[in-house]
């Protein structure tokens, strides 16, 4: 263990920690917008510099490791003058339209803008602009709000291993960006929006839904998949507007491009709510122009652009459905053997879920014949 | 005929090959051949190419040794060669013409040659000739009689320190890795030379590169390494070439590569070319790049010595500072500390340039007056002019003005005038520069090179870039200077790597020393005539003979005037292209 000082308070922490976790410790904040407790140290913003004892110049708590009998201070008015020329000069290469910015009230940059009062600018000068030109439905990247705080390249890379995005070119016109400035064409998990801490970096979904202030938080968890992800809808008149998730969920606040944009099936007009029977034999279908459907287009049956829903299916309740697939397996069992009826899982359910179905089909049914799509 | 011990050494570093060494080594060889004597010169007369031996500006030099005495001829073209041969080799009696005069003399003179020693003298693709003078000698005495704490004991004793800039002691840093545990270290020679103007290391690899290499051997040998590194950058491709060709020949003669010198000790070098990046001179920006990443650097601590390339101890040592290892291993610490002061030791390797009459690569005892380098090895100012200032350090550097030319040249007097020693770029201005523009310049260099990483670095010098630009076209407001001053403190108090804590040196050292030049051009006015938008241009009336080679010369027709009458210059119409004034036989435009 290693003893050091912060601001005069005593804390004692293993070696290997860096200054600014052993700060947070203590409960002393110290500014910062490149830093990401889940990713590398960076130390490209520069504001989370404190003074060590010793040391001539100021060094970035987030990738200064403690050391015995180190004491660090903090905020002293040299320290807070150069975070204030710091900040100042992020913001005199950043556009000032934080009234109709999506990340308005969400947004680091904004925050410590506050915190410093930084109304004037003493270094106005060239802004770097550019054009927003994806065609991607997920991910909008609006470059001059970009910071070069690096955290997206690092979560793209060191959590995702994608490696979709990087910093090109040098000086002022550095940029990060995809391979010779591409379109972006990734997973589009959207892990680069997750950590984004200004608003370079929103999903398109989100656009114009509303501010923080009139949303819900509802903690859930995500049904796309086994693996459970907790995830937090973001409401807004009874309606999800986005999908997040807490840095202190098992699933350490990442998500995949489902979890975090494939919400719009919740209000979709498309989907089921009910168990449906079926009531006209597949042959009967027509379009909904009247044509005869191929077999490919009976992947999309049930979607009501493509065929008349009702005079194939009608609604049932879940004990009515459930006694009818019972009957069936019976029937089909005593006249054809349980070996003629297979079960096929799928991996949007759980574990529990999934062990339940096997040994329904085993036991209950009396086949071996059973699998699971996650193993195809 | 018989010709005895005649040599020639033709130079054929970069700037002797620009010159057209090539051909005169053609020329050489064809008029020996001509003249009947080739079979002899196979066998007693010794031609060979040398590195550059710093005085490019009179390549092509070339050395004729008849009976060990030597002649240095100047300016050497092939249709000279002939008569050199004839009158020279076969006769016996030099071409008293082309001989160099005193001022080649006079730049050596002053200068004390230890990396530099070889250079120019022995040639650098054969190395026999680097062995004859004792070289792998030192690689050897250490590997099979001397423990490693003892070689870093004596690296330690001289004194030398890091030739690359920071001036850090070169035994302190081996010693430290050597007592890393880990199995694996690497030893690696920063060769990335990229300050505008500066040609020391690409100098020392053309004219000596098994000198460099020796040095690496005996620092992995005492920090306990196998795998080295050179990270030189692609735009040095003679250096490359050579240096490639020096490590195959040290591999072949068992130097490098598994059981050196018979003993247990295995070591063996890689090249790694850089892309041209400024920022990867950076120590940790180096190893990203040889890591395959980016060139950025990350910050120290952890320094390189506990955890550098691959996360394993690593040494990164320049160029100069590895050849000046054999020589104080062959020649022991107290003879390499007896140069230079106290806490300076040895030599450093400069490129001289600017407004001096010899400009080239100079090594001088650390201490010497600086007045002694400028008027004694350079020759004084270009045209007699009067001396300004001397820049030195490069962009990371600042400058010296000419009322503190008694400044010794060693790490602590520099930085006590607010310069650097640096890498050891030397630029002397004089009194047409414009101190601010020369800020600027400089500036403009660093900003471009920024990494982008840290907020300071790459937003605050392109901020600095813009004030001082303003303050250039006279648009400068009340306070611009003090505003720099700021923005200057700041970015080196917060910057991530020397890149950016250095950059605004350039800037402090000119307000600290040019202040009065800064409020000129504030009023609207550049003393030194430079700053194009600050001139205005007008015809002398004593002087114009309305010869109308101005009215012709002007791109924007803002001359008129009849034939052999007094001509005007429209200021409204004048773009300062400055054409007029150097086409006027008369000095009859003036600038203001």
């Amino acid at each position: 263990m290693i003893r050091l000082t912060i601001d005069n308070k005593a804390i004692e922490v293993a070696e290997g920690t860096t200054v600014l976790d052993a700060a947070k410790m203590l409960n002393i904040e110290i500014p910062t917008l490149c830093h990401h407790p889940k990713l590398t140290p960076f130390g490209g913003c520069r504001l989370c510099i404190v003074e060590v004892k010793g040391v001539p110049r100021p060094l970035t708590s987030c990738t200064t490791p403690v050391s015995e009998g180190m004491e660090v201070a903090t905020s002293t008015p040299a320290l807070e003058d150069l975070r204030k020329t710091l900040l100042e000069l992020i913001l005199s290469d950043h556009p000032n339209d934080c009234m109709i910015c999506e990340k308005a009230g969400d947004c680091t940059l904004q925050e410590l803008a506050y915190f410093y009062g930084i109304r004037e600018n003493r270094f106005e000068g060239e802004r770097r602009i550019y054009e927003k030109k994806d065609g991607n439905p997920f991910i909008e990247r609006d470059m001059g709000k970009c910071i070069l705080c690096g955290r997206c390249v690092k979560v793209c890379d060191e959590i995702q291993g994608v490696g979709a995005i990087d910093f090109a070119y040098r000086g002022f016109k550095s940029k990060i960006c995809p391979t010779f400035e591409k379109d972006l064409d990734c997973e589009f998990c959207g892990q680069c929006v997750a950590v984004c801490p200004t608003g370079a970096l929103t999903g398109k979904m989100w656009q114009l839904r509303g501010r923080q202030k009139d949303i819900n938080a509802i903690d859930t968890t995500c049904s796309y998949c086994g693996t459970g992800c907790n995830i937090t809808l973001h409401v807004r008149n009874n309606k999800v507007v986005r999908v997040t998730s807490k840095e202190n969920t098992w699933n350490e606040g990442w998500l995949c491009v489902k979890g975090r944009f494939g919400y719009s099936f919740i209000n979709s007009p498309d989907r089921l709510k009910k168990p449906l029977i079926r009531i006209a034999p597949k042959e009967s279908i027509k379009g909904s122009k009247g044509q005869s459907l191929k077999n490919s287009d009976t992947l999309t049956l049930g979607r009501s652009d493509t065929c008349d829903f009702s005079a194939i299916f009608r609604e049932a309740s879940w004990d009515e459905a459930l006694d009818y697939i019972a009957a069936k397996l019976k029937e089909i069992k005593e006249r054809s053997g349980a070996d003629s009826i297979a079960g096929l899982s799928s991996a949007r359910c759980t574990t529990e879920e999934n062990y339940l179905f096997q040994k329904f089909i085993r036991a209950a049914v009396g086949t071996n014949n059973v699998d699971h799509c996650a193993r195809l | 005929m018989k010709i005895n011990n005649t040599v020639i050494k033709v130079c054929m570093g970069t700037g002797g090959i620009a010159a057209g060494g090539s051909e005169v080594m053609d020329a050489f060889r064809a008029e020996l051949k001509a003249s009947g004597i080739e079979a002899a010169v196979e066998k007693n007369c010794l031609m060979h190419k040398v590195g550059c031996r710093g005085l490019c500006a009179k390549d092509v030099l070339v050395d004729v040794i008849v009976k060990g005495q030597k002649t240095t001829y100047q300016y050497v073209k092939p249709e000279m060669v002939s008569r050199i041969v004839k009158e020279h080799i076969i006769e016996k009696n030099p071409v008293a013409d082309w001989v160099v005069g005193d001022d080649y003399h006079n730049f050596h003179k002053k200068q004390l040659k230890v990396v530099l020693s070889d250079c120019g003298s022995i040639d650098p693709e054969d190395i026999d000739a680097y062995i004859a003078g004792n070289g792998y000698e030192a690689a050897r005495k250490v590997i099979t009689s001397s423990a490693p704490a003892d070689v870093i004991g004596t690296i330690k004793a001289s004194g030398l320190r890091g030739r690359g800039g920071a001036g850090f002691p070169t035994g302190v840093k081996w010693e430290a890795a050597m007592k890393q545990s880990s199995k694996q270290k690497y030893m690696i020679c920063n060769a990335d030379e990229g300050d505008p103007g500066a040609f020391m290391d690409r100098s020392v690899i053309e004219g000596n590169p098994h000198a460099v290499i020796e040095g690496m051997i005996i620092g992995a040998y005492s920090i306990g390494s196998d795998k080295g590194y050179v990270y030189i950058r692609a735009e040095y491709p003679l250096a490359v070439e050579r240096l490639r060709k020096a490590l195959s020949d040290a591999r072949a003669r068992g130097f490098l590569g598994k059981g050196i010198f018979g003993t247990k000790f295995s070591f063996d070098i890689k090249v790694k070319l850089g892309a041209g990046a400024f920022v990867c001179g950076e120590e940790t920006a180096l190893i990203a790049s040889i890591e395959g990443q980016r060139g950025m650097p990350r910050a120290k601590p952890p320094f390189p010595v506990y955890s550098g390339l691959w996360g394993k101890p690593t040494v990164i040592n320049n160029v100069e500072t590895l050849a000046n290892v054999p020589y104080i291993i062959r020649n022991g610490a107290q003879w390499f500390s007896s140069f230079g002061t106290e806490k300076s030791k040895g030599t450093k390797v400069f490129a001289l340039t600017g407004k001096i009459k010899n400009s080239g690569l100079i090594e001088v005892p650390m201490g010497i007056p600086l007045r002694e380098i400028i008027y004694d090895i350079g020759g004084g100012i270009e045209g007699n002019r009067a001396l300004k200032a001397v820049q030195t350090g490069g962009p990371s550097g600042g400058c010296i003005p000419a009322e503190m030319l008694d400044t010794p040249v060693d790490f602590e007097s520099l930085a006590k005038v607010g310069s650097i020693v640096g890498s050891g770029g030397m630029v002397v201005l004089d009194e047409d520069n414009c101190m601010v523009n020369m800020a600027q310049y400089f500036l403009q260099f660093t900003q471009m090179e920024s990494c982008g990483k840290c907020v300071p670095c790459r937003i605050g010098t392109k901020r600095l870039l813009e004030i001082i630009g303003r303050i250039t076209k006279g648009k400068g407001k009340e306070g611009d200077v003090e505003l720099l001053e700021k923005l200057s403190a700041d970015i080196k108090a917060a910057s991530l790597c020397g890149l950016g804590q250095t950059a605004p040196n350039p800037i402090l050292s000119t307000i600290k020393y040019f202040r009065d030049e800064y409020e000129a051009h504030l009023k609207g006015k550049c003393p030194a005539a430079v700053c194009k938008e600050l001139l205005t241009y007008y015809i002398l009336e004593e002087f114009c003979k309305g010869c109308g080679a101005c009215l012709r010369a002007c791109p924007a027709k803002a001359i008129t005037g009849e034939k052999k009458k007094l001509h005007k210059i429209d200021p409204a119409v004048c773009i300062k292209c400055g054409a007029c004034f150097d086409v006027c036989k008369f000095k009859a435009v003036g600038k203001e």
